[in-house]
């Protein structure tokens, strides 16, 4: 257990995510405002303590979403970092408000992330025709006379993660069927996802429902994919010191940031091919255990970026949660199930509770928190102490959290 | 009628079809694009370099769903070409899974783009089974595959 705030510590004081999925009436700001708002009141404090805010939305990366914030909660007058970070946008965010506070620039810090992504569609192919011009002119930096997505392998998120599980499949070599193992770490997902009354699904999905599902690349079939919908969350962030002057019940309720890590992609062979989401992944696992003090088996609960079911797999293996090489067995030993020896994605992951991306790495610290404080209700894991919140962005970026409950 | 262009700068076309990557002369990384300096370690002279035609499918998927305008469904790969790894299409090979393998051999062949306004015809490039014909991979001894 984490005992008690001292000074140099960052712990979570109050976090809030807003119900994933679809919200016609609510623009973006709404459910910033949501979500922020929300949080204050879990922390018990107002936007007049905060003395940092970190911000960030994927999909308007430019339109500065943090003093769009303010206008509706509070113009304080505080520093706004909007920040943008692919797919770990949230956990960037969330890493920025953490550093100021362990900076010592100020006690409380807000970071809030938000997507509005329902019926976004396919990520990654730019969502419109590529037609061809005119006439064959090279350009960019391959050169290239027409658009290469589609003619020289794929540019969708989906088609990437596919590959990715299976480049794990060929040095792993696998006796099973492919589709079926992944469509497995789905199923799973999927049945997490019907105790998450925030999850954007809650129906439990057989194996040949997931299966038999369309097709988007193979192995990943729909259900496979990460949802996009709409949603929001954010967090309170405290210093330990000014935490040791709160009230009781703030502090009982508070959760230790025992690690907070952001990694990026070291060069390799064939990592600008094939998104290499492995080193970086295992390289943010490795710091966060060092700085947390702490190994993957004392985990009690796991939310991992299941992008893809595919994706699932090699983070497994990358946040070392089963010996190197071996995350198939570990999977079909039953360890990730909510009953297993480490769960992961209790929360349904992002395939089932949803993927509105900015928000993803908060909402899963937040889910990590609920377990924490013992207020996860139908599916509260029993006992949690110490928690893992990853997220991937791909280009690529890695956050990693772990999280200790209050002495 | 002018000569085919590649669909990128880093396709040879002709008798000797290949591709060139750009090498770093310090450290030996590759890449196919223009450089700036390497990824690896920052430096800044860079030579051509032939890569390997043949090679071993690594990863791949089949994509079924793409973007408006782009035919489905096609196979996506990652080809290990004697340790330089390639992104390519797999062709001449029937898309589903029972053709297309884990460690399958696999030979680089050119692919018709198409002609533009000024009758000029682009050329791209993909992997075929290393023994010519649909569904020829399977009877190869594929290691690490299903």
């Amino acid at each position: 257990m984490a005992g008690d705030a001292s000074t140099g510590d960052v712990w979570i004081l109050g976090i809030h995510m807003t119900k994933f999925g679809k919200h016609p009436d609510l623009d973006t700001v709404d459910l910033a405002a949501e979500a922020a708002l929300a949080a204050l009141a879990d922390a018990q404090v107002s936007m007049r303590d905060i003395g940092v805010l970190a911000a960030g939305n994927l999909m308007a990366a430019n339109a500065g979403i943090g003093q769009q914030l303010q206008k509706q909660i509070g113009q304080t007058g505080i520093p706004v970092y909007n920040v943008a970070n692919a797919c770990a946008t949230g956990a960037t965010a969330l890493r920025t408000a953490i550093m100021a506070v362990k900076a010592g620039e100020c006690d409380l810090g807000l970071a809030v992330g938000v997507e509005k992504l329902a019926g976004a569609g396919l990520l990654g192919a730019g969502g419109r025709p590529k037609a061809d011009a005119e006439t064959w002119t090279p350009r960019g930096r391959y050169g290239a006379v027409a658009p290469v997505d589609g003619r020289i392998g794929t540019e969708t998120m989906p088609g990437v993660f596919a590959q990715i599980g299976m480049q794990y499949l060929h040095e792993h070599p696998y006796d099973g069927v492919d589709q079926e193992l992944f469509a497995r770490i789905s199923e799973k997902n999927h049945s997490h996802s019907t105790l998450n009354p925030l999850a954007a699904y809650t129906k439990k999905m057989s194996l040949d429902e997931i299966m038999g599902d369309v097709m988007i690349a193979y192995p990943n079939t729909r259900p496979m994919c990460s949802a996009n919908c709409d949603g929001a969350a954010a967090a309170v962030v405290v210093s330990g010191e000014r935490l040791k002057t709160m009230a009781p019940d703030q502090r009982r309720r508070a959760v230790k940031v025992s690690a907070s890590v952001l990694t990026t992609d070291p060069w390799e062979e064939a990592c600008q091919v094939l998104p290499n989401v492995n080193t970086l992944t295992r390289n943010a696992a490795r710091q966060a255990y060092e700085q947390a003090g702490i190994g993957p088996e004392d985990l009690d609960l796991v939310e991992l970026h299941d992008c893809f079911a595919t994706a699932e797999l090699v983070h497994y293996d990358n946040l070392m949660l089963c010996d190197e090489g071996e995350a198939v067995p570990f999977f079909e030993s039953g360890a990730t199930w909510r009953d297993g020896s480490t769960p992961v994605n209790v929360s349904g992951g992002l395939q089932s509770k949803g993927h509105p991306i900015a928000a993803t790495g908060i909402a899963n610290i937040w889910e990590i928190c609920h377990h924490l404080r013992g207020e996860a209700g139908d599916r509260q894991i029993d006992g949690a102490n110490v928690g893992l919140a990853h997220v991937i962005g791909l280009g690529s970026a890695c956050g990693v959290h772990i999280l200790e409950r209050a002495a | 009628m002018s000569n085919p262009v590649p669909l990128v700068d880093y396709l040879v076309l002709g008798d000797d079809l290949h591709l060139v990557a750009n090498e770093c002369s310090s450290c030996g990384a590759r890449f196919f694009d223009r450089r700036n300096a390497c990824a690896a370690c920052s430096g800044t002279d860079f030579r051509p370099v032939r890569v390997a035609s043949e090679g071993e499918v690594q990863a791949f998927t089949i994509v079924s769903h793409a973007a408006p305008g782009i035919p489905v469904p096609f196979v996506a790969a990652v080809i290990d070409c004697d340790g330089t790894s390639v992104r390519g299409n797999l062709v001449n090979v029937p898309p589903d899974p029972e053709h297309v393998q884990l460690g399958m051999k696999v030979r680089l062949t050119t692919v018709p783009v198409g002609v533009d306004a000024a009758g000029t015809e682009a050329i791209g490039f993909g992997f075929g089974p290393l023994d010519g014909g649909p569904g020829s991979a399977s009877s190869e001894g594929s290691e690490g595959s299903e």
